[in-house]
Order: structure tokens, then C-alpha cells, then sequence
């Protein structure tokens, strides 16, 4: 079998470091430092936020993706899935945060299918910081977690390099300052749905409208103690394009309505399988 | 190497700033920190300062920086938040099983002694200093002072942190020896509270544990309420 499988199984693979790309390595760092200069990492700039009311937790987040200074993405989604009852929000590099989460999100779903009960948040706030540690803060993921379970509603701030706390709410991001001012200002205890949401929604938008790394549209998730879910991706529109695109008067040249160019004549030829047989492969 | 008998070229350079923000990988969340801890007859009085502070914005104004590592031992932490968690992890885990094991509570000394090994083994990669105290049948009331070069000194009463450079005067002259659990406290808080006026990366509330054979009593003091301030 193993002449035929070119994947190195763990067994196959020699010991000790692999210096297979050190030869690509120094030759993208001259093609940087000569010619063409290396792509950087997409970055969420962001300002993404999390808080506690009386009946579960609120997440929020932009939808801004930058690369230096261009907008990547206009309307990416930053509230990731880790669990039916726990989602995350992530800032920082773009990648990071997308497999960070992917990564945790499996790891809890085999220790929810081992263990046979409903994930917690601390368990994956955990995981989480477990692995940024062991990065040193190479993996640029700045993350608030939320969630529901058997001990209420929580909220996590996790820094990049693994250090992590539980607050009734908070904020991160290069929008984080912006927002955090719409907290302090009218954070309560105990507030109903209805007012968490505005709240989220308005420390968002501080974000969007002040930071030049947050902007576009503000997204939430609504994770109920009972266990339900709400994912609102477009809870405020602020930006919306379509609006100013509308104004815009081309000739009609431009828009050609449907059925503007006749059907002369239309022939439908099947295609024939030719003869089909089975035949059984040769295996070992 | 830079060290102190090298000439100034090789010597690290100060620039004017302090050990801890040197060392601080950029970004990386500090808990600046005043911490402290006191021991009296029949237990200690542990308390800390709850800024966290990342670079010049405060992550967290609330934070708990004193850690419960077994039943009867707790742990003060200062310098990178993220060291620090990790570190009181490993302990918390190697005392629950050495209690496990031998059957009955670990004492402070080796709760102090794991601190150490794990920070001077690994002194290049991390920045942590903590302050371990606790009450054990062995000793009875105990604290150590686990420093960011990985030494670690057992003291009657001792202070770490950022903000503890500014207070050393201060708990020499007020220490007096034979004070009771309230007078501890008190102590603790005033000088934790003169030290957090004159250091930035240290404010907030004040958290205080009181460890003794019969329990542990948690508790805080307001920011607006504290016995020193502006």
C-alpha cells in the first residue's frame, strides 16, 4: 500500500525540524526586500463587542475587512460558530481568527460527542487560550467569546497572547476604545433584550463611524439562557451603497432589457453514453 | 552576554523605561500591579491592585489578580497577564494532584518552590513575578516572594509589582510585628491604596484575601472608597 500513498504517514516522516522551505523562504524574502513588495495579512481592524443582560448575552461586531489601508471586504462576518450555544467574535488577522475558531469549534464538538453533554464557554475559553499561549502571540487573534450554559450566560475577553477574563461586558478591537466609551456611559445590570440589543448596536456603530478600521455594517447574535439563537447578519445598514448607486443615470444604451435579442431558431441534441459496463478495479 | 561586569556598550540599554515595559513583547497585556502580602499569627492577608493595562489603555479596571491555587493557597500576580495564567494553571494542577496523592494539603513552600522552578527554568521567555501565601498545618501562616528572576525569599510580609517601588518606604515604617487579621488588612489597604495614587499601571479597586485553617474571606474595597487617594 505504501508505494502507492505519496502523503508521509507520522510514521514515515524523518525526526527533528524540516528544513524543506528555508530555499523558498530566502528567495520570497529577496523577491520582497528587490521587486515586488510581499502581500500583508488581511486584517479585521474591527470593533467587536459582547455583554451580558437578564436572559443571556449579546454579541456584536463591523463588517470591515482591511489590507493596510484598502478595504478587503466590505461585508465579512466576524461572529464565528463555535457551538450551538457558543459563538465568538474574533479581531486581529483575518485568517487567524477564521482557523482559530474553525479549530476550537471541532475540538469542542468531539468533547461534546465524548462526553455527552452540552459544551461550556469556560471550557472553550480554555482551548482557546491554551493554544494562543503556546503561539506566543504570533497568532494575532484578539477574540470576545460568549455563551450560554448549565452556569448562565458569559462573556470572555481573550488577548492574543492567551491572557483571559470574564466581564458582564467588553469591547476589542481597534474600535474597541470607541465602544467602550457607549458602554461605560450606559451599560446596566439586568437590561431586557430589546435595550442589550440597541446598546450593542450603538457601541457598534461608535466604532463604525470613528474608527477608520471598523466600518460597513454592524452584525449580531442573541444567545438565550433556554437555548435559542439569533443571528442577525445586517442588524444596521448604515452604508448602504445601493441607495447613491440608484441615483445614477446611464443611458439606456447600458441596460439592455430582457428579450432584446430574438430566437431564431432553438435544436435540443441528447447526449448518448456510450456502452456502460462495470469493471472491478485491481486492489491489493 | 550583557551583563552588569560587561562594559556599558554591552549592557542593556534603559532608555528611561521600566523593566517591565522593556520586556513586554508589543501588545502583550500587562497587569502592572501593586500586590502584596502579609502574614500574621494564624494566617496571611493577601491583597492586589485590579488595573490591567495594555500599553496605555485599561483592558480591564476590575480585574482579580489573586489567584486561589489550592484550598488554603493563593498566589499574587504580577507582569505579563498571559505568563501568569499560564503559570498559575500548571501549579493549580501539579497541587491538586500532589494533594491527591500524598493525601493531605500541600504547603505554601511547595506551592512557592513549583512557582520558582517553572519561572527560573524558563526566565527568557517569560516576564512573572508572584507573591504565594497561604496557611498549612507545617507552618501555619506563610509568604514567599517569587521574584521575575526566578528567586524566591520567604518574608514576614512582602511587596511586588510596578507600583510596589513606591511603597517600600512606607510598609517598612508602618510593619509593626504581633498585628492581629484587621490590622493586616487595614495595612495591606493603605499601602496598596498610596501606591496605586502614585503608579499608573496600578488603580481600581482593592482585592484582599484573608487565608486561615478555617476558611478563606474574599472581599474588596471601592475605588472611591479607599483609605488613601486623590
Amino acid at each position: 500500500m505504501s508505494e502507492y500513498s505519496h502523503a508521509r504517514t507520522p510514521m514515515e516522516e524523518p525526526a527533528g525540524f524540516s528544513f524543506e522551505n528555508t530555499m523558498r523562504n530566502e528567495m520570497l524574502q529577496r523577491a520582497a526586500t528587490s521587486g515586488r513588495p510581499l502581500p500583508s495579512a488581511t486584517k479585521t481592524g474591527t470593533t467587536i463587542v459582547g455583554m451580558i443582560f437578564d436572559g443571556g448575552v449579546v454579541l456584536g461586531a463591523d463588517t470591515r475587512a482591511t489590507n493596510d489601508t484598502t478595504i478587503a471586504e466590505k461585508n465579512c462576518e466576524k461572529i464565528h460558530y463555535i457551538a450551538d450555544n457558543i459563538y465568538c467574535c474574533g479581531a486581529g488577522t483575518a485568517a487567524d481568527t477564521e482557523k482559530t475558531t474553525d479549530l476550537i469549534s471541532s475540538q469542542l464538538e468531539l468533547l461534546r460527542m465524548n462526553s455527552k453533554s452540552q459544551p461550556r464557554v469556560v471550557t472553550a475559553c480554555t482551548l482557546l487560550k491554551r493554544m494562543l499561549f503556546r503561539y506566543q502571540g504570533h497568532i494575532s487573534a484578539a477574540l470576545v467569546l460568549g455563551g450560554c450554559d448549565v452556569n448562565g450566560p458569559h462573556i470572555f475577553n481573550i488577548a492574543p497572547h492567551g491572557s483571559t477574563f470574564s466581564q458582564p461586558y467588553t469591547t476589542m478591537g481597534s474600535g474597541s476604545l470607541a465602544a467602550m466609551a457607549v458602554f461605560e456611559t450606559e451599560w446596566r445590570e439586568n437590561m431586557d433584550e430589546r435595550a442589550a440589543t440597541e446598546l450593542v448596536k450603538k457601541a457598534i456603530l461608535a466604532g463604525v463611524f470613528n474608527d477608520l478600521g471598523s466600518g460597513s455594517n454592524c452584525d449580531t447574535t442573541v444567545i438565550r439562557v433556554d437555548g435559542t439563537v439569533t443571528v442577525t447578519r445586517g442588524a444596521v445598514t448604515p452604508n448602504d451603497p445601493l441607495k447613491l448607486r440608484s441615483m445614477i443615470n446611464r443611458s439606456s444604451k447600458m441596460t439592455i432589457p430582457l428579450g432584446a435579442t430574438p430566437v431564431i431558431s432553438s435544436t435540443y441534441t441528447p447526449f448518448t453514453l456510450a456502452d456502460v459496463t462495470v469493471t472491478e478495479m485491481e486492489t491489493e | 552576554m550583557a551583563s552588569l561586569y560587561a562594559p556599558p556598550s554591552l549592557r542593556q540599554q534603559h532608555d528611561g523605561k521600566s523593566a517591565e515595559t522593556r520586556n513586554l513583547k508589543p501588545g502583550e497585556i500587562s497587569s502592572g500591579t501593586t500586590i502584596m502580602a502579609v502574614c500574621f499569627n494564624g494566617g496571611v492577608v493577601l491583597g492586589a491592585d485590579s488595573r490591567v493595562s495594555s500599553g496605555t489603555y485599561v483592558v480591564n479596571r476590575v480585574s482579580d489578580k489573586i489567584v486561589q491555587l489550592h484550598e488554603r493557597i493563593w498566589c499574587c500576580r504580577s507582569g505579563s497577564a498571559a505568563d501568569t495564567q499560564a503559570l498559575t494553571d500548571i501549579v493549580k494542577h501539579h497541587l491538586g494532584q500532589i494533594s491527591i496523592e500524598t493525601g493531605r494539603l500541600p504547603t505554601v513552600a511547595m506551592a512557592a518552590h513549583l512557582m520558582r522552578k517553572l519561572i527560573y527554568g524558563n526566565k527568557d521567555n517569560l516576564m512573572a513575578g508572584v507573591i504565594v501565601g497561604g496557611w498549612d498545618p507545617v507552618e501555619g501562616g506563610s509568604v514567599y516572594n517569587v521574584t521575575l528572576g526566578g528567586s524566591c525569599v520567604r518574608q514576614p510580609f512582602t511587596i511586588g509589582g510596578s507600583g510596589s517601588s513606591y511603597i517600600y518606604g512606607l510598609v517598612d515604617a508602618e510593619c509593626r510585628s504581633g498585628m492581629n487579621a484587621d490590622e493586616c488588612n487595614a495595612f495591606v489597604k493603605k499601602a496598596v491604596s498610596h501606591a496605586m495614587a502614585r503608579d499608573g499601571s496600578s488603580g481600581g479597586i482593592i482585592r484582599t484575601v484573608v487565608v486561615t485553617e478555617d476558611g478563606n474571606v474574599r472581599s474588596y474595597t471601592e475605588g472611591n472608597k479607599l483609605p488613601y487617594g486623590p
